[in-house]
């Protein structure tokens, strides 16, 4: 097979979205290869990069982790293969995740983003905003943030790059090959930040 | 893809404010059908209490959708049904981490005014409910918070959407855990789908204006519809699932998600069956793990359910004129 294979986590969510995203992204840069849904974790061990989507962190981490999922993305992502998350995605690449209101979570994880998470940490539904973020250190100096329920960042280690803040608070990160949002780039018509994503899949192989 | 623009111009219910420096904007067509996107491929789940809605959310579910009395009850106890005590919506908000939905009466502005202010993810203006008003729906632009509409036809399904609807779902017959009526409807709007999708595709812009007299809504919106050949917003099957495989079933005829409502906690195997239905949602291409679903349930512990051509209250009926 020629090109890249990027695979988006099809357990639950806007998969759908991300698949465009990606697929559009890919044919404007000229990028050859395939993106695929991905739910099982032979799928997942063919792939060069995976995509997180956006959905419910608790629902998509229960039931990567009963099928096997969960730790063959632990070990891919090891190996070095890129990874992009959205906000349910930055949540589950996450070592530690609380909810604003509720406190301390034990929900799955993949603990590998050093990072710990504050859910919903704009609030709810209703506070759910649009908003125009930065992302200068990845040469895209302005990105439409859609941001859902959103996490943020309240700690980053130091191996974690911060690339965006909103009102003090971090939206965007990035440690190695992993990439997590707050908000969803999926949403907008805006393909900068897959198609950095794809560069960075492309990169690596 | 479903897009995800459709905003009226001048909705009442799109906030501009500032966040630090920040311009901000809230409320968009945008965040509210996105809100209704990160659902997807999830299971809604009817609650009663702080109790189910925990069950609930280690079971897997996307949501829960807080009423006074399961669907079964409402039917069985007559009389007018309402929204939810807020106190006790606002008791389960605070104990859990996924959306928390409410249904409100269909036309009742207020208590869905009510419902916005105790900041619920989503509100489902709902024929469980008693109607207030039986011949206007609420003006959903109004609002901030996202509706989600159940629909028996295309038609229906349209014209929730022109009023703001953010999502829809099929009507079914709440609370008999039969799933022969949501099976209908799903088919309806499919069957009307295709319909219009081919007139489309034909190019016959005279015959779409007489789809859009038909279904008493703008031109605009049939033609975008038809354009997709699908509704433009997330559509979830509801009304009488009560097993792993009906949820299945379901989603093999192009539903996005499953409610669940008295199916689940009027079982006698409520933690189980809540799992079981979440499994065969996710993995419903797969005979073999929605075998596995139904094999965590017990068939002897279902609602023993009710045959939907002989009853007296036909929710489903409730707002259809409108």
């Amino acid at each position: 097979m020629s090109g890249i294979s990027i695979g988006v986590l099809a357990v639950q969510g806007d998969v759908a979205e991300n698949i465009s995203a990606t697929r559009m992204a890919m044919d404007e840069l000229g990028v050859e290869g395939i993106v695929s849904e991905v739910k099982t974790p032979e799928q997942i061990s063919d792939l060069d990069g995976l995509v997180i989507p956006g959905g419910e962190s608790t629902v998509i981490g229960t039931l990567s982790l009963i099928n096997g999922s969960l730790k063959k993305i632990k070990e891919k992502i090891a190996s070095g293969m890129p990874v992009l998350g959205t906000c349910a995605g930055m949540i589950l690449l996450s070592k530690k995740a609380k909810d604003r209101v509720v406190g301390d979570m034990e929900q799955p994880l993949l603990d590998y983003l050093d990072i710990k998470i504050e859910r919903n940490a704009f609030g709810r539904q209703k506070n759910s905003f649009e908003a125009d973020v930065s992302l200068e250190k990845i040469g895209i100096p302005n990105f439409r943030g859609v941001f859902i329920r959103a996490p943020s960042v309240v700690d980053a280690g130091k191996t974690v790059e911060v690339l965006s803040k909103i009102d003090e608070k971090i939206v965007a990160v990035r440690q190695g090959n992993i990439i997590g949002t707050s908000f969803h780039p999926e949403l907008t018509e805006d393909l900068s930040l897959h198609k950095y994503f794809v560069n960075l899949v492309q990169k690596k192989n | 893809m479903i897009p995800l623009s459709g905003d009226l111009g001048n909705a009442k219910g799109i906030v501009r404010e500032n966040l630090g420096s920040l311009e901000t904007r809230r409320g968009t067509s945008t965040l509210k059908r996105g809100f209704a996107h990160m659902l997807k491929n999830g299971v809604v789940m009817d609650v009663t209490t702080v109790e189910q809605a925990q069950i609930a959310e280690d079971a897997g579910a996307v949501a829960v959708m807080v009423l006074d009395k399961l669907p079964s009850d409402v039917r069985k106890a007559g009389g007018v049904a309402r929204t939810a005590s807020i106190r006790i919506i606002e008791e389960i908000m605070d104990s859990i981490t996924i959306p928390v939905m409410a249904k409100c009466r269909i036309g009742h502005v207020y208590e869905a005014k009510v419902l916005e202010e105790t900041d619920v993810d989503m509100i489902d203006e709902s024929e469980v409910l008693t109607p207030a008003d039986e011949f206007h729906h609420i003006w959903k632009w109004d609002f901030t918070t996202p509706f989600v509409n159940g629909a028996r036809n295309l038609g229906e399904a349209l014209r929730r959407i022109e009023e703001g609807a953010a999502m829809i779902r099929t009507k079914g017959e709440p609370g008999t855990g039969n799933v022969a009526e949501a099976v209908i409807h799903i088919k309806n709007v499919n069957t009307e789908l295709r319909r219009i999708k081919s007139i489309y595709d034909a190019g016959d812009e005279q015959d779409l204006v007489s789809v859009a007299r038909e279904l008493k809504v703008s031109y605009s919106l049939v033609e975008e519809t038809a354009s997709l050949g699908r509704l433009p917003v997330v559509n979830f099957a509801a009304g009488g699932i009560s097993t792993p495989a009906d949820a299945a079933y379901l989603m093999t005829l192009g539903c996005d998600g499953i409610f669940v409502g008295s199916g689940i906690f009027k079982a006698d195997d409520a933690k189980e069956r809540a799992q079981a239905v979440v499994l065969a949602t996710t993995f419903w291409e797969d005979p073999d793990k929605v075998k596995e679903a139904q094999k965590m349930i017990d068939e002897r512990q279902s609602m023993l359910g009710l045959d939907t051509k002989n009853l007296e209250l036909r929710m489903q009926e409730r707002g259809s004129t409108a």
